[in-house]
């Protein structure tokens, strides 16, 4: 055997190594929340094989803090936002790839703005906003920075104009109106990108916290992500058990269907990064 | 192009087929034509801004508006009670200018980015490389990889707080067995930050991962079987190959991770609040304690500038690129 094929054999195996290294650490966080949630607190930094195993941690964590409450307020903002923005990005890309409106070019330049600018830095003047219409703490104040997206548009426009012009017109000369054609032609055509962006969407929103954090005080508004760090940082001291607990508790539904819709999600995350 | 192509065609294509006889219908016919047009345009118009209109007055009142008001902001006084805001001219940036917490965040903020960008960079594409290989248990990796993007940050910085907590945390057991003494990593003001971008580059390299490996399932294996043939060793052919046919890759994930290392701030609220001693306060963060802890709102908004103009900047480095690429094709 030659010296190449060496040097080529140690290099691919140290990489397997890395790489498996590597992995190793990307689960060990999630390993350890398992760990500590599904063993009583005397185990939380003591790892044995014999750790009797209990789901104490996940019943004591549900009755400490409003969580029904807070997985409530959760899914009623991602899904008004989600709403909010299929509706609002459809009309708006619609627009984009198929009317030459006047100023039609600098109006998208406006919109890719956004993409730049988001609502997340903007937190001082929109809490002003907020509260000059009077709708502070509220779940509607949480989403409305979001429902219209640069990002939907600027995606669902480039799908739009994918569509061939000549089935637009073929529609049209069947007497269908702009509308119409918008939801029997293009709408139908965009599936996979309308999942893909829903998705990413719900990810990011189920996972929001700053702006959340800023614009609720109460149980009835705030979503999970603000009231699990508030359970976090609470009196419930530092007991990691019960902190692992709630938060698998509040990872779980977003997890779970990731561990089911694998391929889905990577290549949703993946088609509605390349633009 | 449809909309329009069917407006105009259809109306003229009819004039057109009455062919005029006289002078005077041929005017007729000419103006009615010239009103069709007219309408055809008004129709697109209308309906295009129609289509529009619900999504631009989101993004006037929460995307434009606020940054425009951002910047009146600044020049202003906060109010405060009966006191309205008075303008205060260049005071609200001479004081940021004075400042020493701003010019730390600041820092702070660079080497945060510096640090996390490349980091993330390189593993995301050691990650790609690995998990496109034909390895043992790849799907396994590349689940582990692409989890922590699903996960909420603030519920994963409740884990890392654990991990570095002085004794008994992970960390801490870990490193106990190779006899280095218990370390309060984030309470240090030499080791905060460091523990920050370890928890950011966690988060972000697995997403990253999939747009490289998108981009390595493109190229074709004809080139590595001709590398392999020449006796390129595999490095020579990823630093000479892989590499460069990255390279468009490489720019979108560089711009997104910048944008990241200015905008996710949920695990300093978990994990250090800033502290210690402000070593571990970012852009945002001090932004949020000024205008929401100390409610001195126009300072805020003096800050809040700072941090636009700078992803005003990176907007434009985005433009250039999104050129180039255009160019390319």
């Amino acid at each position: 055997m030659n010296a190449h094929l060496q040097t080529s054999r140690v290099s691919a195996a140290l990489e397997r190594t890395g790489a498996w290294l590597l992995a190793f650490l990307w689960v060990l966080p999630l390993a350890y929340a398992l760990w500590a949630a599904i063993h009583p607190s005397a185990y939380s930094a003591h790892f044995t094989l014999n750790a009797p195993l209990t789901l104490e941690n996940f019943v004591k964590a549900w009755n400490a803090a409003p969580f029904a409450r807070y997985f409530m307020n959760t899914f009623m903002l991602v899904t008004m936002i989600l709403t909010a923005q299929l509706v609002l990005c459809t009309l708006a890309a619609y627009a984009f790839a198929r009317f030459k409106f006047y100023g039609r070019e600098l109006a998208f330049v406006l919109v890719l703005l956004q993409l730049m600018i988001m609502p997340d830095v903007l937190i001082v003047e929109n809490y002003r906003t907020m509260t000059a219409a009077g709708i502070v703490d509220t779940i509607p104040a949480i989403g409305l920075p979001y429902m219209a997206s640069a990002f939907g548009i600027f995606l669902l426009r480039q799908t739009f104009k994918t569509v061939p012009s000549e089935l637009d017109e073929a529609a049209r000369v069947e007497g269908a109106g702009p509308l119409q054609v918008l939801l029997k032609l293009y709408v139908p055509l965009a599936k996979p990108i309308y999942i893909a962006y829903g998705l990413v969407s719900i990810s990011y929103h189920w996972n929001n916290f700053l702006w959340p954090l800023i614009i609720t005080n109460s149980v009835s508004t705030r979503p999970l992500t603000v009231g699990l760090q508030i359970f976090a940082s609470s009196d419930q001291g530092i007991d990691w058990s019960l902190i692992a607990a709630a938060t698998l508790m509040t990872s779980a539904p977003l997890l779970t269907a990731f561990l089911l819709f694998q391929r889905q999600f990577v290549q949703s995350f993946m088609r509605a990064g390349i633009r | 192009m449809g909309v329009e192509g069917d407006l105009f065609h259809e109306p003229s294509g009819e004039v057109g087929r009455l062919l005029p006889r006289s002078a005077g219908d041929a005017v007729a016919a000419a103006s009615r034509r010239s009103n069709v047009v007219m309408s055809a345009r008004w129709a697109t118009n209308v309906n295009g801004w129609l289509l529009l209109l619900p999504s631009a007055v989101l993004l006037v009142t929460f995307t434009h508006y606020p940054a425009v008001a951002t910047f009146i902001g600044s020049f202003f006084s906060t109010p405060k009670g009966a006191r309205p805001a008075v303008f205060v001219g260049l005071d609200n940036y001479q004081a940021m200018i004075e400042d020493p917490i701003f010019w730390q965040a600041l820092h702070n903020n660079i080497i945060y980015a510096v640090s996390t960008i490349p980091l993330t960079i390189v593993l995301a594409l050691f990650m790609a490389v690995a998990v496109n290989a034909k390895l043992v248990g790849r799907s396994f990796m590349r689940l582990a990889f692409f989890t922590p993007t699903v996960l909420p940050m603030i519920a994963v910085a409740n884990i890392w707080l654990f991990f570095y907590s002085p004794g008994y945390g992970l960390v801490d057991q870990v490193f106990s067995v190779f006899g280095v003494p218990a370390h309060n990593w984030l309470g240090d003001e030499h080791t905060a930050l460091a523990c920050l971008i370890v928890v950011a580059v966690w988060k972000d390299a697995g997403f990253f991962m999939i747009f490289y490996l998108a981009a390595l399932q493109q190229i074709s294996p004809n080139l590595s079987e001709a590398a392999a043939l020449e006796g390129a060793s595999r490095w020579y052919f990823f630093r000479r190959v892989t590499f460069p046919l990255l390279m468009p890759t490489t720019l979108f994930v560089l711009i997104n991770a910048i944008i990241n290392s200015f905008r996710l701030i949920d695990h300093i609220v978990v994990m250090t609040r800033g502290g210690p001693n402000n070593t571990t306060a970012l852009l945002l963060y001090y932004i949020y304690e000024v205008g929401f802890k100390f409610w001195d709102t126009a300072f805020a908004a003096t800050l809040t500038v700072v941090l636009l103009v700078l992803l005003a900047a990176m907007a434009l480095g985005q433009f250039i690129f999104l050129d180039r690429r255009i160019h390319y094709q």
